[in-house]
Formats: structure tokens, sequence, C-alpha cells
């Protein structure tokens, strides 16, 4: 939608080096990884002269190019990223599934509860939701490791799903209040039951909000670092906390370049989601945007 | 809705809550209402590899456990892990309020204890950076959605990148950048003309820096929103606008900012609640030094050797009582709004 | 004859050595380690690993977020970890709750090829198997020294004597450089400091904190004239920092971990002429002491204590099969062993040097953790000059009490 009308030369000029401005902004700094990501970490993270990232000085000192794929083929072969990959894919798919039926459940009867108690549910929720992590991820330990939960792909999968329904509800129930009640309360006035009414009637015109939802829990828990650096062992790790096991300690250092090529590696799928889910996801912020 | 039907359809969504959020939030009430018992000392002849065997104070095991097994919780503290100085230190401000002769002064000696040191920085940069991104969201929503419609694809994409690279790494790359010899450090003191500058070194810097990182890392979350938002201005109003001679500047005034105002309210409530818990870019980038928060102090506690599970416990509440009061506001107008739309 | 019986014998060893290194002669148990991350630790795991057969489960859990996880691991019962793989200051904690087995009988069993030194005794019994050490010493550039007309320095007074000659010769701004991070660095170089100056940290026998006294203020300006030689940004540097600074020629003498030179002298990162220079020598002593101002650290593998006896026991030798003297041959230069078979290298020197100049080791008191926390927490603003050095470690005392009385150490 745009709305036809005189824009003044200053105007467009100004709008224009802003978006400019803030695109370089936003892309710079993943730029500069990505190419530094064929570089060593004597280039990359030089403390001598930053302009060794661009030439590639110590690269072609240590590896007889300008360009090497040492840290791709250290972190995706040598340290295994593939399985970690796996295991986020696995993780993630399993974690916006059941997070998207919970919320999506949980949101439509908020919406449509019409008693106080529903505004309370969604305060509780939101107090739940400002609880630091790590402190709920602690308390979790002794109780896994005693009932021998710890260290499981799917206890990871179920406490992120836990721990992002306040989100997923809040947004899911808002998308809801802008269903029109007419829909549903026609159709159990037809004689559906109100679980018959939601699958018949609400969900084939959930699908924006659900998109969008699940595109924001796809990000929680891809990017996921307290509970699964935490819950999960070395073998079935996930993505982030496998590059965060690239970086050493203070005793003895890590492979950093491993680190960033695993980070540009992680984050290329996201840029794909992105692109083909852009309209999806515009669309379905749109049809009743969260309104709060 | 009658009760048993909602209670089947919210099941699930309450259960996983309850189970991993209310339960253990009671659990972390509980921890941090206790101390753990008065561990028994006695000097005992350690051997280590590079110093033989000597005497030293070692903990009395079976004494200890003795005690532990009688209450398992520890010894009840009530609010004094609240009190104490690593929290919300009563005692030690009752003594500075006495002994300062001016605000400034009082102000100084309660920036070292560690709690007020940590709100401190934790206040600054959720109000600082809770405004910035709203309004740096909402101009980027407001150009991309005046651009051709080519561009808007690739510009959606690239605004979304500061998002969705992993703030753990993300901010030890731009942590190298910003160093003296780093691409930004080296431009910054060629723009400013000052050799010695350093953004680590400074607290003021250090907490300038961070905040732009934090407007950056969240405008894309408030740009996607509002953009959405943009999506749906009813072009009817925006045409009768027009006709009755309303100027881009009154038209954006009184028809597109009250029809995102709801959205406004949302992204600030998310805002407010995960700036407060700021915890990834000090850790990032190193700015312990100069910056803390509530999280890091929460980090820290869990992270030693020797956790201290009742300051971590008490430090959460506190964080989860700062965020309530700080979104009472936003409540407030959710409750009307609930309240409205009931009646209706 | 004496031919075909040296064959024989030959075939026998290898033959035996391969045997003994597939099945470590462990029939039954279930082995599941947890520890740090890195190569000495991954080397013992492997080793345990290939003790691995039919009814002998092995598995690893190594990672940086071991101290967070162990303590939770042994209080189950049954314990998920067999073996907990500490450092001197990770065992404390598992020691306090009792979850930790006395390894006494297995050591009289199995540990023939133990030295008496790395078994780590509490209270007459043995609760830990020591295999590597570390600690921070000296690194220095012998060519800029040489450039700057100095000795290399032996205490730390030669080293800001050196620091500023190097200055004034403009061949550096900035110098030195220690692992001043705030946090747990910033702590661990003033214990470092403190016990070169011949200082204590509580009263003998208590966990009453005594460090604010006039050895603490030495110690203190002590570490605040050494950062004048460094970079402003001092308060940021860790180990990954000071290793990047040396590598990259921006500083000449260095405190540094002796676990890192491996990697400092490998030329990767560096130019071959930084290489040629660095030089390693243990820590320097500092005001008039004989202590080398740093701590010796061991890493060891302990076993739980909630688990069955054979896992005990299949636990402990297949920790042991990373110990043989081929073994830590074969991983010569991953760490400074202090097990048989080891040949201390050239990036084991200074750490080698720090231990027989009589360094002493970082404390294993349980109060210990807590005021290591205290003093990197407030430090800080001490050095960067708006606090006065008894405000400081009033400060830090303050800090350490409040969490020593919710820890119960002090009443």
């Amino acid at each position: 939608m745009t709305v036809a009308s005189r824009r003044s030369p200053l105007l467009i000029a100004a709008g224009a080096s802003f978006v400019l401005i803030w695109l370089v902004l936003a892309a710079f700094p993943f730029a500069w990884t990505l190419w530094g990501s064929f570089k060593v970490q004597g280039d990359f993270f030089s403390k001598a002269d930053w302009t060794y990232a661009l030439k590639g000085v110590r690269t072609l000192a240590e590896t007889g190019s300008a360009f090497t794929g040492a840290g791709y083929e250290g972190a995706w072969i040598q340290q295994g990223f593939w399985r970690a990959s796996l295991n986020t894919i696995i993780v993630v798919v399993f974690t916006v599934i059941i997070s998207l039926i919970f919320g999506t459940l949980g949101g439509y009867a908020l919406a449509r509860s019409g008693f106080r108690y529903a505004f309370w549910l969604l305060m509780a929720a939101l107090v739940f939701r400002a609880m630091p992590h790590v402190t709920l991820v602690s308390g979790y330990l002794l109780p896994f490791f005693q009932w021998n939960l710890w260290g499981h792909l799917p206890t990871s999968i179920i406490v992120l799903v836990a721990i992002n329904q306040p989100f997923t509800l809040w947004m899911l129930h808002s998308f809801f209040l802008n269903i029109p009640r007419d829909l549903d309360e026609s159709a159990m006035v037809d004689g559906c039951t109100r679980f018959q009414a939601f699958r018949r009637v609400i969900i084939p015109v959930m699908w924006p909000g659900v998109i969008t939802t699940g595109l924001f829990s796809f990000l929680l828990a891809y990017n996921d670092f307290a509970v699964t650096a935490l819950l999960l062992s070395q073998e079935n790790q996930t993505m982030v906390p496998k590059i965060a096991s690239f970086m050493g300690s203070t005793q003895v250092e890590g492979n950093v370049m491993f680190a960033v090529a695993a980070v540009v590696s992680a984050t290329a799928p996201l840029f794909l989601l992105i692109v083909f889910f852009q309209r999806q996801i515009v669309g379905g912020l749109m049809t009743g945007a969260v309104k709060g | 809705m009658p009760h048993s039907t909602f209670l089947r359809f919210i099941l699930p969504s309450l259960a996983a809550m309850l189970i991993f959020i209310a339960a253990p939030i009671v659990s972390v009430i509980v921890q941090s209402l206790h101390v753990e018992h008065a561990q028994v000392l006695k000097e005992a002849e350690t051997c280590d590899p590079f110093s033989g065997c000597k005497k030293t104070t070692t903990v009395d095991v079976a004494a200890t456990a003795k005690l532990r097994a009688q209450e398992p919780l520890g010894r009840f503290n009530g609010l004094g892990t609240y009190l104490d100085r690593a929290h919300l230190a009563s005692a030690e401000v009752a003594q500075a309020w006495a002994a300062s002769t001016s605000v400034g002064e009082f102000g100084s000696r309660l920036m070292s204890l560690p709690f007020y040191q940590a709100m401190a920085f934790t206040l600054t940069y959720t109000f600082v950076v809770t405004p910035f991104v709203i309004v740096l969201g909402m101009l980027i929503a407001l150009v991309i959605n005046g651009l051709p419609a080519i561009f808007k694809g690739p510009t959606i994409f690239v605004s979304l990148l500061p998002m969705i690279v992993t703030p753990l790494i993300g901010s030890m790359v731009l942590f190298w950048m910003i160093d003296a010899r780093g691409i930004i450090g080296s431009s910054l003191q060629t723009l400013t003309g000052d050799p010695n500058l350093s953004l680590k070194a400074s607290p003021i810097l250090t907490w300038v820096t961070l905040i732009i990182y934090g407007v950056w890392h969240s405008a894309p979350f408030a740009f996607i929103t509002f953009y959405a938002g943009l999506q749906s201005v009813s072009t009817d109003t925006l045409e009768a606008a027009m006709i009755d001679g309303a100027s881009r500047w009154e038209r954006l005034r009184y028809v597109v900012i009250p029809h995102m105002a709801p959205l406004v309210v949302f992204v600030m409530l998310i805002q407010l609640m995960d700036n407060f818990r700021v915890f990834e870019p000090i850790v990032g980038f190193s700015a312990a030094a100069n910056a803390s928060s509530l999280s890091y102090n929460i980090y820290n506690d869990l992270a030693k050797a020797s956790p201290s599970y009742g300051s971590a416990a008490a430090t959460s509440m506190l964080t989860v009582l700062g965020v309530a009061v700080l979104l009472i506001p936003v409540l407030v107008r959710t409750w009307r709004d609930f309240n409205s739309r009931r009646v209706s | 004859m004496k031919f075909k019986k040296l064959l024989i014998a030959a075939v026998i060893a290898v033959a035996g050595g391969q045997v003994a290194y597939a099945s470590c002669g462990i029939t039954s148990g279930n082995v599941s380690i947890i520890g740090n991350d890195f190569p000495a630790i991954q080397a013992m795991a492997t080793a345990a690993k290939a003790c691995a057969t039919t009814g002998v489960t092995v598995s690893t859990n190594l990672t940086t977020e071991h101290e967070k996880l162990h303590r939770a691991s042994l209080s189950a019962n049954p314990a998920r970890n067999t073996v907990s793989i500490v450092a001197t200051s990770s065992i404390v904690p598992l020691l306090q709750d009792g979850l930790l087995r006395p390894l006494d009988d297995l050591v009289a069993k199995y540990g023939q090829n133990l030295r008496p030194s790395q078994l780590i005794k509490i209270d007459g019994k043995v609760m830990a198997i020591a295999f590597m050490s570390n600690s921070q010493h000296l690194f220095y550039r012998s060519d800029v020294l040489a450039k700057a007309g100095v000795q290399p320095p032996k205490t730390y007074e030669e080293v800001l004597v050196a620091a500023k000659a190097i200055r004034t010769a403009g061949i550096m701004q900035h110098p030195f450089a220690m692992n001043t991070k705030t946090g747990w660095n910033l702590g661990e170089e003033f214990i470092n400091m403190h016990l070169g100056m011949g200082g204590r940290f509580f009263k003998a026998g208590t966990a009453e904190p005594s460090i604010n006294d006039d050895v603490g203020v030495k110690t203190l300006t002590m570490l605040k004239d050494l950062v004048a030689y460094s970079n402003p940004d001092f308060l940021t540097y860790d180990s990954n920092a000071t290793q990047a600074l040396w590598e990259s020629g921006r500083v000449a003498i260095a405190t540094m971990w002796g676990s890192r030179a491996g990697a400092i002298l490998d030329g990767k990162g560096s130019t071959p002429e930084i290489v040629k220079a660095t030089a390693l020598v243990g820590a320097p002593t500092v005001g008039g002491g004989a202590t080398p101002a740093t701590t010796l650290w061991w890493d060891g593998f302990t076993i739980a204590k909630n688990i069955s006896n054979a896992d005990a026991e299949a636990s402990f030798r297949a920790m042991m099969n990373g110990l043989t003297p081929a073994n830590v041959a074969a991983n010569n230069d991953a760490a400074v062993w202090l097990a048989n078979g080891y040949t201390p290298g050239a990036a084991a020197r200074g750490v080698i040097a720090s231990a027989q100049a009589g360094a002493k080791p970082y404390p294993m008191e349980p109060a210990m953790d807590a005021m290591h926390t205290a003093l990197g927490n407030n430090l800080s603003a001490f050095l960067q000059g708006s606090k006065p050095a008894r405000q400081a470690l009033s400060d830090v005392e303050a800090a350490y009490r409040t969490a020593a009385k919710a820890k119960g150490l002090l009443q």
C-alpha cells in the first residue's frame, strides 16, 4: 500500500540516505565476519593492524593463499559441527511444532474466555517470562540428574517449549483477539463443539499469526544458549553451545576461527528462512498484529 | 467459554508453565529465604603435589552432613539475604545516609554497593535503549515502507541481520572491532582526532558502547513489528485525510501513529522486560569493570566453583519484582483494554 | 636363537602393549567422565574410551560448563557421572558435600604407576589423583629487553624498571600485560601477588578475612604500578587478549598461564622473530620475598561416591589407562604432566621453574572461592584510580563476609 502524494526531493534524499546508513550499519559486522571467516586468527583478530583482515597477511604466511577454508573444515569435519546442526534441527523443529500446538490452543482459550482469570493468567505468564533463564536452568539440574532426564534432547525440547510459552501465548492470544468472534460462534450455533469450531473455522484463518509466532519461536530455540549449554551433553549439543565450546578456556586457547566459521554457517540457513517467509511474516503480522 | 472447556484448551500450555516455570519459581523463592548451614571447620592434613603435606583448614564433612540431614533446605534466613550487602544492603545504605553530607556523596557511596551499581547501569540501559529502539524501529519501518517494491525484500532481510546472529559471537566480533586497533576503534580515533581514544577504558564510553549495541541489536524486532502494522493502516482514512488537506506530517501524526499505538505498547512491554535483564553484551564486551547488571550478578553467583544459590535466588526475585514494577503502566492499560473488550 | 628370542620378545611386547591398551583388563562397569575441555583432558578421555569393550561402557562429557554440572550430577543417587576431572578450586565443593569416595584401596590395587606426589590427600585419605600442573609465569621478549639495555627481570620491581626502560627508549608505549580482566582473572592476579608478598588471606584456622593490612596495600600498589605500563584497556584482558597482544608483538613482558606457552611458541598467529625471542622464566618474586608471586594449580580426577564399587573400580582403571607412561609420552606437550613418562619440553620451562623455586599451591581452603570472587569484583575501581587502596580492601572484606555468611563459613 503506497500513498500517492507529492514527495519533496529533500524527503526522498533524506529517506534514501537514512536507509542506506541503516543498511550499512546492520549488514557491516556480519559482512566483515563473513569475509574474515576465510582468514586465520592472526588476521581477523589482529591486534597489530586491522587491515590484515582485509589483505590476509598472516593467512598468506600461514597457509600460502589469501583465503583459507581451515575454519570451516575444522568446525564441520574435525569438530563434528554437522552433528550439532542435526541436533539443532531436531530440537528446533520439535520445539516450534509443540510450542505452536500448545500456544494456539492456549491462546485461543485466553482470547475467547471472557472471564477475568484469563487476564490474570496472562499477567502471570508475563511474570514467568521475567525470571532469568540461568536461575531456572540451575534449578533443574538436581532433579534432572536424579531422575536421569539430563542430557537427552527431548528434555531440552520440552524445557524450551515451556520457557517460551509466555511469549507464545501473548502473541497468539492477540492474533486470536483479532479474529472475529462471530466466526466460531456461528459454527457453535450450527452445532459444533468448541474444539470442532476451532478446528473447522479458526485453524484455516490463523496461519498468518501462527507463522509469525513460529518465526520468533524458531529464533528463540535456534539461538538459545542458557538452556542448551547446561542441559545437553557434549555428544548431543546444539549449534550455539558447540560454537561456545570452540572458544577455549582461560588456560587453553580455543579455535576461535572455528567459532567464526561456525557462526557464519549457523546464520546462513536463517537467511534462507527469512527470504522465503518474508512475505508470510509480513502478512502474518498484518492481520491482527499484536495489539497488546 | 465454560470453565471446563477453557481448562481443556489451556491445559498443555499451563502444565508446561507450571512444571517448568511456576514450580521452580516457588523453589527459588524458598531458596532465597534460606542460607547454607554453618560449616564446621577443622584442621586437617592436606597433601598436594607441590608443597607436600601440611595442616590446612578443611570442612568437617561428617558434622556438616548431619546438620544438612536435619534441615535439608538450610537455615531459615527470612529476608536476610534480600537485605544483605550484596542485595538491598539496608544496613550499609542507612550507614551511608548517616555519614554523607550531600546527596552526591550519598550517591557515590551507594555506587560501591554491588546491587546499586548494577541497578544504575540496568536502569540507564533500559530507559535509554527502549525509546531509541522504538523510535529507530518506527523510522526504519516508515522509510522502508515508502521504498519502491523491488527494494523492499532485500532491505527487510538485511535489516533483520542484527537480530538473528547469535549474540555470543556477534558481540565478540564487535568487541574486537571496537578495540583501539580494530576497524571501528581506529576509525573513531581518526574521526575524533584523539589517538588515545579507547572505548573500553572509560566507564562512560563503555556504557555508550553497550547502549548502542543494545539499540542496534533490538531495532530489527521493533522494525518488523511496526512494518507489519503499517501494512494494515486503513487506506480509506488516509485518503480521507489527504482530501481534507492534511500534510504528510499531519497524516503521520493523526492517522498512522494512533493506529500503531497498540503495537508500540507491545514492543515497549517486551523491550522493557528484555533490557532490564541485559546480560550478553556485558559478557561479550568484557565490560564487567565498567558496567554490571542484575542478570550479570546472577550469572556470577552461579558460575563459580562454589555457587551461591541463595544469593542468585534473591537477585532473581528482585529482577522479577523490578520487571513487574516497570510494567505497571503497560499493565494498567492492558487491564483497561481487556475490560472494555469484555463489556463489548 | 638369540635373534628369535628377541623377535618373540619384541612381538610379545608390541602385542602385549596392544592388548593392554585395547581392553585395559576391565571386564564390566560403567564409566562416565565429566571434565573441562582441553587437550590434556581430551587425551585422558580418549585413553579411557579405549577401555570400552562388551560389558564396559565409557562415555565422556567434556565441557567448559563442567563446574556448573558436576555437583548436581554427583549428588544424584546413583551419580550420573562416575569420574569428575577437577582442578584445585573445583574439587572443594565436591569435598564439602561429601560426594567423593576415598581412593586408597584402588590406589593400592592399581596405582603402582603413580608417583607419591600425585596423590591428593585430605585428612589422610586420597581423594584425587593429580595428573597435570599449571601456573602463571613470566614471558619476556629477549630482543626488546636487549634493545632497551635491561637484564631479564627476576623480581616485579625489576619488571617495573625494565618496562620503564622500554617505554623511555620509545620501543613500546605499553610493554607489560597481565590477565587483569575484572572477575576471576583479576582475583587470581591479586592472589598470586599477595602470596609473593608473603600475605595471608584468612586468620589461621578460621574463615575470618585478613587482607586489609599493610601487606594487602603493598600488593595493590604493586599491581597498580604494573598496570601503569599496560594499555588502558587492561581491565578487559583475559588470557585470549594477552596471548593476542603477545603474538602481535605489542607487549614485551607479560604474566601468562604456562598452558598458553605451547600455542605461543608454535608460530601460528605470530611472526618467527617474536617466537624466537620469546623467553619463558619462572614467576618473579616481589617485595624482597623468596616465594615466586604465583600459584600452582593441579588438575586431577576424582571418583564419585554414589556409584557401585564395580563402577568405581572400572572408572579408576580406565582413568589410569590415560596415565600409562606410553600415553603420557604420546601426549607429552599437551600439559605439564605430573605422571611418569613425561619429558618437559620448551613450553614447560616457566611452570617447572616456578615450582622448583618454591611457588605455593593455590589455597584449597573452603572459603577461598568466596575470597577470590570478592577480590575479582571489587578491585577494578582501585586500579582505575577512583578508589583508595584501603577502601578497596575493606570493600573486598565486606563483600567476602556477606558471601561467607551465606555459605555458613562465618557466623
